[in-house]
């Protein structure tokens, strides 16, 4: 009679997160810290991705055993990433009852040809994505959420705000299409056609897309949420700050009051120092996860 | 025009604004406490029951919302506003608003791999309701004051108390606006009371 795992469920599951903040956390500690902080959901990590960058080598899954003890810490959904392609990984992270699965480029790629097939889960998946053509592939895949890539553990919100803005302006672009136009425009995106046609007819993308990829302070979470995020992820801008518990609230607060420039000014105040930061051109081609997966 | 609000700090506020329109009422997003004074009616959304709760404490809408109740304008809580408006949460010391007399539990059906759609029998709404359960809570109990809307698998998921009525499931993610149109009907008949 009930049907699980259902498009409806797995992108509702989403929808309830909109206008919230997703935090990285390594421990229950820290996850706890980021619920009673406002957090709409927390993503268990072995290391966040500032330090998967300093550390270098395959970044893998995490063990399940941190997974666990944030699922037990917690009563807000837990999320954890698999690499992209792996299979294998993201069935063991849906057999332990994760809620989402992050099939994401900070993770060293598994497979540097195909995505994990996600509508074969039961489990809904986010994914990351530079433009309309990357958003579209990964939601016909089955991708249940997106998310902007960023670029990973930098503290720098540049690489997040071209990719949103790209895909902004894609879909308003697509919207303004006459039919016979979009099939070009499909094959110059890579685009699935039919996926195209949906975001047409209902004038904005079919499932949530939250900004990820180097949020570091409230104004540039309330930025994200400016140029069009339904949401935020905050990866290593919290645990990395001087003060976690008051950049998570702030961070939190900014975000639901993004056009409050009074507020946000406000609770800005006296945060302390936010992680240090990467300048993008520094980082060589090789080096950036946003070049992982396509 | 009626004119019900949404409780925008966090969570599906859109898809009830939506619901809203499509029922013949004004939707109005409610982001500061003052608004609330501008409205029939209100709509406590799905989203993280703990989150919200963060927020409406910062921003000082607790005993803003409690009053709103209890002058007799409606509420309807889906999912996470279900929660908001029990009187006892399980495993929790204290629950939220306190509006209706019942138990609940959160996260009552499982984590998300357990969420599903199913048909139901809605009283005075629907025979045939698409209800789609979200990581939902279920109610385990209700005072004697409180109508049983709906039953699934011998839980509890939808109920009516005067004038507050709460749903497990999310009627806001279908094109099914039966549920909201129900709403609107009570927070009418609120109007009328209210002027009299």
């Amino acid at each position: 009679m009930s049907n699980l795992g259902t498009d409806r469920v797995k992108r509702g599951m989403a929808e309830m997160q909109k206008g919230g903040v997703i935090m990285d956390v390594v421990n229950a500690e820290q996850a706890k810290l980021a619920e009673e902080a406002g957090a709409v959901a927390v993503m268990a990590l072995e290391r966040v991705p500032s330090d998967i960058r300093a550390a270098g080598g395959v970044a893998r899954m995490a063990d399940p055993t941190i997974v666990e003890e944030v699922m037990n810490a917690v009563s807000i959904p837990v999320m954890a990433k698999a690499r992209i392609g792996h299979i294998v990984e993201a069935r063991v992270l849906e057999a332990m009852g994760v809620d989402y699965i992050d099939e994401s480029e900070v993770l060293t790629p598994a497979d540097e040809v195909f995505h994990i097939n996600k509508s074969d889960y039961t489990v809904p998946f986010v994914c990351g994505c530079r433009d309309l053509g990357e958003a579209t592939r990964r939601i016909g895949e089955g991708a249940s959420m997106l998310r902007t890539k960023g670029e990973p553990g930098t503290g720098n919100i540049v690489e997040a705000v071209r990719h949103m803005r790209e895909v902004q302006s894609q879909i308003r672009k697509l919207i303004g299409m006459s039919d016979d136009e979009v099939m070009t425009f499909a094959k110059e995106l890579g685009a699935p056609y039919n996926v195209l046609l949906e975001i047409k007819e209902k004038g904005r993308l079919p499932v949530v897309n939250f900004a990820a990829g180097g949020v570091a302070t409230p104004a540039d979470a309330a930025l994200m949420m400016q140029l069009g995020a339904d949401g935020v992820f905050v990866g290593s801008g919290i645990f990395k700050s001087d003060n976690p518990e008051k950049y998570a609230r702030a961070i939190v607060e900014a975000t639901t009051h993004y056009q409050d420039y009074e507020m946000i000014g406000k609770i800005s105040k006296g945060l302390g120092t936010a992680m240090k930061g990467i300048e993008i051109g520094t980082l060589a081609p090789e080096n950036r996860m946003q070049e992982r997966g396509w | 025009m009626i004119k019900i609000g949404v409780l925008g700090l966090q969570g599906a506020v859109r898809e009830h604004i939506d619901s809203i329109q499509a029922s013949g009422a004004e939707g109005i997003i409610i982001k500061k406490k003052e608004q609330l004074e501008e409205i029939d009616g209100l709509v406590l959304p799905g989203g993280e029951s703990t989150t919200m709760r963060r927020l409406i404490d910062k921003y000082d809408f607790f005993d803003a919302l409690v009053a709103f109740g209890k002058q007799g304008k409606p509420i309807f809580g889906t999912c996470a506003g279900l929660i908001l408006l029990a009187g006892e949460v399980v495993g929790q010391e204290k629950a939220h608003l306190q509006l209706m007399d019942m138990k609940v539990e959160r996260n009552a059906f499982g984590r998300q791999k357990e969420s599903f759609e199913a048909e139901l029998p809605i009283k005075g709404v629907a025979e045939d309701f698409n209800a789609v359960f979200i990581r939902a809570p279920f109610i385990r109990e209700v005072g004697e004051d409180v109508e049983v809307l709906a039953v699934y698998n011998e839980a509890i998921v939808a109920a009516r108390q005067g004038h507050f009525l709460c749903s497990a499931f999310h009627p806001e993610l279908t094109d099914d606006h039966r549920m909201a149109a129900y709403f609107v009907t009570m927070v009418e008949e609120s109007m009328k009371e209210l002027a009299s």
